[in-house]
């Protein structure tokens, strides 16, 4: 079995790897980035006026729909940076020093969460970036410090989530063109949620599903403590979603990582 | 079960591994001696890589075992990963980085201080002549520069055992000879090697026993030497001073080839101490006088081509 110092250095080890992988290929940390920029824009200056109208609050559409749309975008960063991680995993998989350091002494799981806490930073950096550009076109908290560090911590949580899930996904690809389409599952689902519309507009079965699928509860979540809406039982549903998604994406990506692969 | 000579550093019995129904190895038994070079030689497709993966650890066997200086592949494979390095045919740098930054990982991955990891890497660089190129990143560097990174990161954790993976497939013969030499050292050095190859002249040159592998059997398994005398081709030639000679001698040699132009005679022969005295016996018996005698031993080739061609019938073993 693996000593614990030893998981930690080697994870260390890996993690660097993936930071100066990042910063020698830059493009994909940009787009990863940049999409929800594109979305949050779209959303707001296209959509927002009659999305906004729609919601049911009093005058002022537009700005009112900035306010809801942000955690629908948040969770859009998070997604867009799983594929990002999907992608380079894919890549890795196929490069020689994969089989490298499967032949090494060194702690075997480092290889994956060099990449999830890889992918946790950039995740970390992309939603930096959306928050300022949020708050250039107007976007408000009404909360207090303790709600926004909650707020993040949810953040870090489906990060951590997604990530895991994403890194199972690249390993799961044949090829890095698989590897960029499967996230886009996750993109559907973030537009089948509370996100952009309130569930409630949408029709039964479908209301249903938005309602009950794991981004709601999340969003929900961030809603309340962003903007003081009621949270409920959602804050609870969320992190436990949380911790189900990264357990199950950590099991997932250790089995394809541990399998015999084919010559 | 049994114990291990320690002076053994890769032993494999009956190993045995398929894809679905195309069986790649099929029982393979082999040795090799702690400090020498083991080569693998075998057209694509025999599974010559297979057979390196299974005894580095990247994948398991259907049946058999392997052991690497004592430690069991498939019981103990951080063990295994502690004293081996492997370099395979494609190359296993980050392009992303630059070479020291390559070896920089591998440093850290072994957990070298980083003192002692600085002046390895160091050493490595001058060794394999990359101190020029050590701040490029990979991505620029020719495919010699690529494979010799590779072969120092492999030496960066002081492996015993090496496998090489065709370690110079695709190098021009400049870059072959300087991999040869490479090989050569660390040999002198006391690591064992294993590699595979599909160059005779490799095996030739470097290998102090040879595997010959076909189609995931291994067909012939002995020093160069005693696989050359596996080859047909290899003979006696007699030469005669006179045509009667010759008459005489090709009468008693029935099946022999003779050449009425340069008065010879080639004798089959398996080039053996015990098969040059029966001929010369029967050549004394029979009162012929023989001008010269040569020994016409079969290049490492024509062995080769006899063991993978499509005479599958007959499986040569020596050992």
């Amino acid at each position: 079995m693996t000593a614990y110092p030893l998981v930690v250095a080697d994870s260390a080890t890996m993690l660097r790897r993936n930071l100066r992988r990042m910063r020698r290929y830059p493009s994909l940390t940009l787009f990863v980035a940049g999409l929800p920029v594109v979305l949050l824009l779209l959303f707001v200056y296209v959509f927002g006026g009659t999305l906004g109208a729609g919601l049911g609050q009093v005058a002022e559409g537009r700005a009112a729909y900035v306010a809801y749309v942000i955690p629908g975008i948040l969770l859009m960063t998070v997604v867009g940076a799983a594929q990002g991680t999907a992608i380079s995993v894919a890549m890795d998989m196929h490069e020689g020093i994969i089989a490298r350091f499967r032949t090494m002494d060194i702690a075997r799981v480092s290889v994956l969460t060099g990449h999830v806490l890889g992918s946790v930073i950039q995740t970390g950096l992309a939603i930096a970036i959306v928050i300022v550009v949020a708050v250039l076109i107007g976007f408000r908290s009404t909360t207090g410090l303790t709600d926004w560090v909650a707020a993040m911590g949810l953040l870090a949580l489906i990060a951590l989530a997604i990530s895991w899930l994403s890194v199972a996904l690249g390993m799961a690809a044949n090829s890095v063109e698989t590897a960029s389409n499967t996230p886009m599952v996750l993109i559907l689902l973030l537009f089948l949620s509370s996100g952009f519309v309130p569930t409630d507009s949408m029709p039964g079965p479908l209301a249903w599903f938005a309602r009950y699928q794991p981004f709601t509860s999340v969003i929900e979540t961030l809603r309340g403590l962003l903007l003081g809406t009621p949270i409920g039982t959602d804050g609870l549903v969320a992190v436990a979603w949380c911790v189900g998604i990264s357990v199950a994406g950590y099991l997932w990506a250790r089995r394809l990582y541990d399998r015999e692969r084919a010559a | 079960m049994t114990t291990l000579d320690p002076r053994v550093a890769i032993r494999a019995t009956g190993l045995r591994k398929s894809y679905g129904k195309h069986l790649v190895l099929d029982g393979i038994d082999l040795e090799v001696a702690e400090g020498t070079v083991f080569a693998l030689l075998g057209p694509n497709g025999a599974g010559k890589t297979t057979m390196v993966r299974i005894l580095s650890t990247l994948i398991p066997a259907d049946g058999g075992e392997a052991h690497i200086a004592g430690h069991d592949v498939a019981r103990e494979p951080d063990a295994v990963r502690a004293v081996i390095g492997v370099t395979g045919q494609f190359s296993a740098v980050d392009a992303l980085f630059t070479g020291e930054e390559n070896l920089q990982l591998m440093a850290d991955l072994r957990h070298l201080d980083k003192p002692v990891g600085r002046q390895r890497i160091g050493e490595l660089l001058q060794r394999f002549d990359l101190v020029e190129a050590a701040n490029r990143p990979v991505a620029t560097y020719s495919g010699g520069m690529r494979r010799r990174l590779d072969l120092a990161m492999t030496l960066v954790g002081d492996p015993r055992v090496i496998f090489l993976d065709e370690p110079t497939a695709g190098l021009d013969p400049r870059s072959r000879r300087a991999m040869w030499q490479t090989i050569q050292e660390l040999v002198a050095g006391g690591v064992t090697i294993f590699l595979t190859t599909q160059y005779l002249e490799e095996a030739d040159r470097l290998a102090h026993r040879i595997g010959v592998l076909d189609r995931g059997v291994l067909v012939a398994e002995g020093t160069p030497d005693e696989l050359k005398r596996l080859a047909p081709g290899g003979h006696i030639q007699l030469s005669f001073g006179d045509a009667a000679g010759l008459e005489r001698a090709a009468r008693t040699f029935q099946g022999a080839a003779r050449d009425d132009e340069s008065l010879t005679l080639q004798v089959p022969s398996d080039g053996s101490v015990n098969s040059l005295r029966a001929i010369l016996d029967r050549l004394e018996s029979g009162s012929i006088a023989v001008g010269a005698i040569s020994l016409q031993t079969p290049e490492l080739d024509d062995a080769f081509l006899s063991l993978t061609g499509d005479a599958h019938e007959e499986k040569v073993a020596i050992s």
